[in-house]
């Protein structure tokens, strides 16, 4: 499903630039549920970003379902992002004026798909997270929880090729974490190819398979026995 | 472009912040109301002084003449003379473009003694001695009978045409004024037709005291011969009286023996001092404009600088619409779109605040009565439509900037700002 080959990122500022990425090469087969860990400044959200073609690798290849990703403009890359890609954000990211089905119909609506259909299908998205009787309330009416519910809800609403989740449970407690997960592993028991980046090892160990990086390079590439989240809720 | 969608995605935005949206629109809003009324206000001053012209032609002169003030060919300075009735045919033969030359003979005036008699009414009126194309001078509205005819003036008829005000003196009311004799100074003249000067302020009690009777009569009866007080002068459409009066002083000097340089003949140019304060109101109507624009436009930048603030407000919000899939394109038409819509608006709140201004201005002026030199303060559609065009490309202007900046990060940094 994914695949990269010796992928560099640097980035620069002023005078200064920092080698970021120094060539990771790394794939991503279907179904797969992989986390990708390190400590803050080891590239992981670096590559991340790459991978959901909101920034661009220097050097290297990185091929998204048989789809060469590269020289992308911003109109085409936003296609992709819309038809591949499903971002699972830290903070969320729920437009606050929106009520959250609106908010899951947001990639329907860059889709160019019809009101009606739009609805329906976000609806059913809200139905899976458990979310169904809150659809036509504000973020700032929801707990973090189900804002991340309602994200989660959005990030699947176009059927994407790969959700992208950047420390998804980041804001969340220690419980809430765990039910997010859960519906998670939901998804990917389903059959859904999931991207995680995260530094906590609880977290990264729900997933089946742990990328470490440091220091730009990939210096541990595991799978792991997946512990179910549910066996903590 | 304007999908359903993409009105409530722009209402959403905009009634996100109700209370700052309503601010900036204020600001288009006073702008174009300014614009607006000042315009009307300048309409309404050259609509009050125009119609101190009255309908009068413009495009005309008053000629008569003066004592010479330089000897000339052994006559002395000093010497009085008359035009006649050949240098009206001398004029109309020679200069040509002219549309109408009316010799006219006036007796009686402001002030006057009494005059005109009937029965036992009298009053004092102006008696001119006019011509029957003096009506297409001076247009009046007859309110019954007709005006003089070449039939009179060759038949020198003792017949004469009555403003209202005589009629309101002489008459009864309900009394039928056409047919009946009035006595002017001693002379009996028939009513045939009675008049009201159709569009003329200030003047109007005058106008309203005016006898019109045949140039010929005029002379025969009152005892001026062929002589003719002054003329008025009106040129065809397209030549300027002004450009052609030089002839006309030419040839008048040359008959009646006048030095060319003398200052003999004087005259009053209507279409000389028409274009004046036509000029005027140009300028007028363009300061109207300049300083309208220039508050419309201080109120067009403050949409532009709160798009600003509401773009890099949202900057997050604009990398997370990026992530989902928003095309930079979308993502500018929707900032286009609200600006263009915030302008239009307002703008369109402005003209009918304006236009509400206006209608209350005109009904209390309605109701006071005529003002000196003010009159029916309005604008005309074109200046509706014009103000809105400009609405519409100062909308446009004003999210330009704020819609390439909403873009120009790219969404990583965008995602990332908190």
């Amino acid at each position: 499903m994914i695949s990269i080959k010796d992928l560099h990122k640097s980035y620069h500022m002023g005078k200064n630039s920092v080698h970021v990425l120094k060539g990771i090469n790394f794939d991503v087969k279907e179904g797969e549920m992989v986390s990708i860990m390190g400590s803050s400044g080891s590239g992981k959200s670096t590559l991340l970003n790459i991978l959901g073609m909101l920034d661009e690798a220097d050097e290297g290849s990185y091929t998204l379902d048989n789809v060469p990703i590269k020289n992308l403009n911003e109109k085409i890359a936003a296609k992709y992002r819309n038809e591949f890609l499903g971002f699972i954000f830290q903070s969320f990211n729920l437009i606050n004026y929106k009520s959250a089905l609106d908010n899951v119909a947001l990639p329907l609506y860059y889709k160019g798909m019809n009101r009606k259909e739009r609805t329906e299908r976000s609806m059913h998205y809200l139905e899976k997270v458990g979310l169904a009787q809150w659809s036509h309330h504000l973020p700032s009416e929801l707990s973090g929880g189900q804002k991340q519910r309602v994200a989660i809800a959005r990030a699947l609403v176009s059927d994407p090729k790969v959700l992208l989740a950047d420390e998804p449970t980041g804001a969340l407690d220690t419980q809430t974490s765990y039910e997010v997960m859960e519906l998670i592993q939901g998804i990917n028991d389903a059959g859904k190819t999931i991207l995680v980046v995260t530094h906590e090892h609880d977290i990264a160990q729900m997933t089946k398979r742990i990328v470490n990086l440091k220091d730009g390079v990939i210096i541990d590439d595991s799978v792991v026995e997946q512990v179910r989240a549910s066996a903590h809720v | 472009m304007f999908s359903r969608d993409r009105w409530d995605e722009i209402l959403e935005a905009l009634n996100a912040n109700k209370f700052r949206t309503l601010l900036t629109a204020f600001g288009v809003f006073w702008g174009i109301t300014i614009l607006v009324l000042l315009l009307a206000m300048t309409n309404g001053l050259s609509n009050g002084v125009t119609a101190g012209f009255g309908d009068f032609a413009t495009n005309s002169m008053f000629m008569w003449t003066q004592s010479t003030s330089k000897p000339y060919k052994g006559l002395p300075k000093g010497r009085r003379f008359n035009y006649d009735i050949n240098d009206v045919a001398a004029i109309k033969s020679e200069i040509p473009n002219l549309k109408y030359v009316s010799p006219r003979n006036s007796l009686g005036g402001y002030q006057g003694a009494n005059n005109v008699t009937r029965g036992t009414k009298t009053g004092a009126f102006q008696i001119y001695g006019d011509y029957p194309e003096y009506i297409y001078q001076q247009p009046m509205d007859l309110l019954q009978g007709r005006f003089l005819s070449y039939s009179d003036i060759e038949a020198k008829r003792k017949i004469c045409v009555i403003g209202t005000g005589v009629v309101k003196s002489l008459y009864e009311k309900n009394e039928d004024a056409l047919g009946t004799y009035i006595k002017v100074n001693g002379v009996n003249f028939m009513v045939v037709g009675t008049f009201k000067m159709s569009n003329s302020q200030g003047d109007k009690e005058e106008d309203a005291n005016t006898i019109y009777i045949p140039f010929t009569t005029f002379g025969q009866a009152f005892n001026q011969g062929e002589d003719v007080g002054w003329m008025a002068i009106t040129a065809v459409d397209g030549t300027s009286i002004t450009d052609m009066k030089q002839q006309i002083f030419d040839l008048m000097k040359s008959r009646h023996k006048i030095d060319p340089t003398d200052r003999a003949i004087g005259h009053y140019d209507l279409s000389e001092q028409f274009g004046r304060i036509n000029g005027l109101f140009s300028i007028l109507s363009f300061v109207g404009y300049f300083v309208g624009a220039l508050v419309l436009m201080s109120g067009i930048i403050g949409i532009s600088n709160i798009m600003l603030i509401v773009v890099k407000e949202r900057t997050k919000e604009i990398g997370v619409r990026r992530a989902l899939g928003a095309s930079p394109w979308s993502i500018k038409s929707q900032v286009l779109q609200e600006s263009l819509i915030l302008t239009i608006l307002s703008g369109m709140t402005g003209i009918s605040f304006a236009a509400i201004v206006i209608y209350v201005m005109n009904t209390i002026l309605d109701r006071v009565g005529p003002v000196e030199n003010f009159a029916n303060p309005s604008v005309s559609m074109n200046v509706v439509f014009t103000a809105l065009i400009i609405l519409v490309v100062s909308g446009v202007l004003a999210g330009l900037i704020p819609a390439n900046s909403a873009t120009k990060m790219k969404p990583v940094d965008a995602l990332r700002i908190e």
